[in-house]
């Protein structure tokens, strides 16, 4: 096997959320939101989490972001855990992981500029300066398809697919080595999807960028993906390529995924 | 006589930037107990159009044409007569339960407020009623939950309890807007198959809005693909399914990842965006986009070519473009 560590680790992590009181004198009663999950993500290599709301896949994405701490386990970029890290030494990793998030019309500020959406990244990181962040910024549009004269311009004047570019732009301006992508096309009309799709394909064979795929849609994950995991109630159930997987399904859970499909009859 | 019959439907929509025209000219007809889907991308016209049959447009909306139920006039009809038709006559299921759902009225007063409104019932009367409503759309003890709050159901349940109200006066025609989109693949197929069983049993009239392929093809018997404001494709699911004529109706299909397809394969894209409906082109509303563009395509809208027996394309290139896809079939 592989002697370097994997771009990413994620080992037996666990979160429980504790719920208001119920009882005066009582235990206050806890979610378990995810209970135990372990995967890794070699680099240049993608996974796609599948499962339906509530199984656990967007706190998955949360706390490899490291937006939530985990009750216990451990997620390790290049192996480093992110959630022992400093405040300052975390804010620097960030270059190396970025998200996408579902909806293209709330994950960008209306009133900010094109420009300054993309470029936050890297003023956080403030290595830059302002004319760099600008040119960096350029760079990161062609790269999805958009154009340098789009940089001034507003989210509001963008159609939902090009506003999803924007943010896989964003994303893409740090020059990560992992982008963690919640529902990426799930709000986009079939035919933008495609396109999008298409686009994060591309950029996985230019840059050699490792996707971390949550999607609840099988379709989506067996484009994009080398391995797949079906998470149900917090734990992954079953895990393999997903041409394989999809043929061969053994859990029940995963059949029932499957068989709920509606298939579209080929001509 | 068909239930409902839409004949040359215009709908003009005021924008911030002016005047559009967001239906032009559609027509169909269903009789009762026929299922419609109709596909489209956002911005086709499909809600817009459902909406007009409910009478729900924005004051501002301009409607020509004519929507006949049972053979009487619905355009033009005052908003009084139209509350005796909507909810008892057309019955509707929206795309997101939660804002759907009043969250401060228990679920026994939503389903029966139909019944009281439009039947005459006492609260008494409504509540039994609603009982047997609600136990009808499978929710699970509906006698010791019909003072629950829809903040207390899941998502799937809400749908359930949204077809409940929308069936509460056993109307002639039940249109469902997107009813699946917002819920998981399982339950999706769930109450698609309670709409399906239920349209059956009280042998309503279906017209379901759908982006998703899927959904269309397992769920109707005929349906419409939209594009622009207009019908592009019609007829018989099957039909449709199987020869795909039109090139908007191609790139639609083409566009869907497909589970089992090898890795590292591209999916076939539309190029450019819908365009906007303020911009629409005056000839065909899918040219520029369309790999089969020629200059007449810009000039005027197609008319609608029949194949027989009622399987309709507007595309004046349709000839063609079965002899080009032809040769590419045979060739590589």
């Amino acid at each position: 096997m592989n002697s370097s560590p994997p771009l990413l680790q994620v080992s037996d992590l666990v979160r429980h959320y504790a719920l208001p009181r119920e009882k005066l004198f009582g235990p206050p009663p806890t979610v378990k939101a995810l209970n135990g999950v372990s995967f890794a993500v070699q680099a240049g290599k993608s996974v796609g989490i599948v499962g339906e709301s509530g199984s656990g896949k967007s706190t998955i994405a949360r706390l490899v972001m490291a937006l939530d701490t985990p009750t216990s386990g451990s997620v390790a970029l290049e192996g480093r855990n992110l959630h022992t890290l400093s405040k300052a030494d975390l804010r620097t990793a960030r270059r190396d992981f970025q998200m996408v998030f579902q909806d293209p019309y709330g994950s960008l500020d209306p009133r900010q500029t094109v420009a300054r959406i993309v470029a936050e990244p890297l003023e956080a990181l403030a290595e830059t300066r302002r004319a760099e962040q600008r040119e960096r910024a350029a760079e990161a549009l062609a790269a999805v398809g958009l154009r340098t004269t789009d940089l001034d311009k507003y989210p509001h004047e963008f159609s939902g697919g090009q506003r999803q570019r924007i943010a896989i732009a964003r994303a893409l301006i740090t020059r990560p080595k992992l982008i963690v992508a919640d529902e990426p096309v799930s709000a986009l009309d079939v035919s933008v999807q495609a396109q999008v799709l298409n686009l994060m394909q591309d950029l996985q064979q230019q840059f050699g960028i490792s996707y971390l795929l949550i999607s609840h849609d099988l379709a989506v994950v067996n484009h994009l993906c080398d391995d797949v995991c079906v998470v149900f109630k917090g734990q992954i159930v079953e895990r393999g390529e997903p041409a394989e997987l999809f043929a061969n399904a053994q859990h029940p859970y995963t059949r029932t995924l499957l068989s709920a499909v509606l298939h579209t009859p080929s001509r | 006589m068909p239930l409902l019959e839409v004949n040359d439907l215009h709908i003009g929509l005021q924008t911030q930037r002016g005047p559009a025209e967001a239906v032009r000219g559609i027509s169909f007809s269903l009789e009762r107990g026929e299922t419609l889907g109709i596909v489209g991308e956002s911005g086709c016209g499909k809600s817009i159009t459902v909406m007009s049959l409910m009478g729900l447009l924005p004051s501002t909306a301009k409607v020509t044409g004519s929507i006949k139920l049972d053979g009487q006039e619905l355009v033009g009809l005052p908003e009084k007569q139209m509350c005796q038709i909507r909810g008892n006559r057309i019955g509707m299921i929206f795309q997101e339960p939660m804002t759907a759902l009043n969250p401060v009225h228990t679920i026994a007063r939503q389903v029966g407020e139909p019944l009281m409104l439009h039947r005459g019932l006492t609260k008494a009367q409504a509540r039994k009623e609603a009982l047997d409503l609600l136990d009808r759309v499978g929710i699970p003890d509906a006698a010791s939950r019909l003072d629950a709050y829809p903040h207390q159901f899941s998502g799937g349940q809400r749908q359930r309890i949204g077809i409940a109200m929308a069936l509460a006066c056993g109307p002639d025609l039940l249109i469902a807007d997107e009813p699946t989109t917002a819920l998981d693949v399982t339950i999706q197929k769930q109450v698609l198959d309670l709409i399906q069983s239920l349209v059956k049993e009280m042998g309503m009239a279906l017209i379901l809005i759908s982006h998703d392929l899927g959904v269309i093809s397992q769920t109707v018997s005929k349906m419409l693909v939209m594009y622009g404001g207009s019908v592009v494709e019609s007829g018989p699911t099957e039909d449709v399914f199987a020869r795909r004529a039109h090139p908007y109706t191609q790139g639609l299909f083409a566009a869907r990842p497909a589970i089992g397809a090898p890795r590292g394969l591209r999916l076939a894209t539309i190029r450019g965006s819908v365009p906007e409906l303020v911009d629409l082109p005056p000839g065909c509303p899918f040219a520029g986009r369309c790999a089969y563009t020629v200059d007449a395509c810009h000039a005027t809208r197609p008319s609608a070519t029949v194949l027989p027996p009622d399987h309709a394309v507007r595309c004046m290139r349709l000839e063609e473009i079965a002899a080009i896809a032809g040769k590419e079939a045979v060739a590589p």
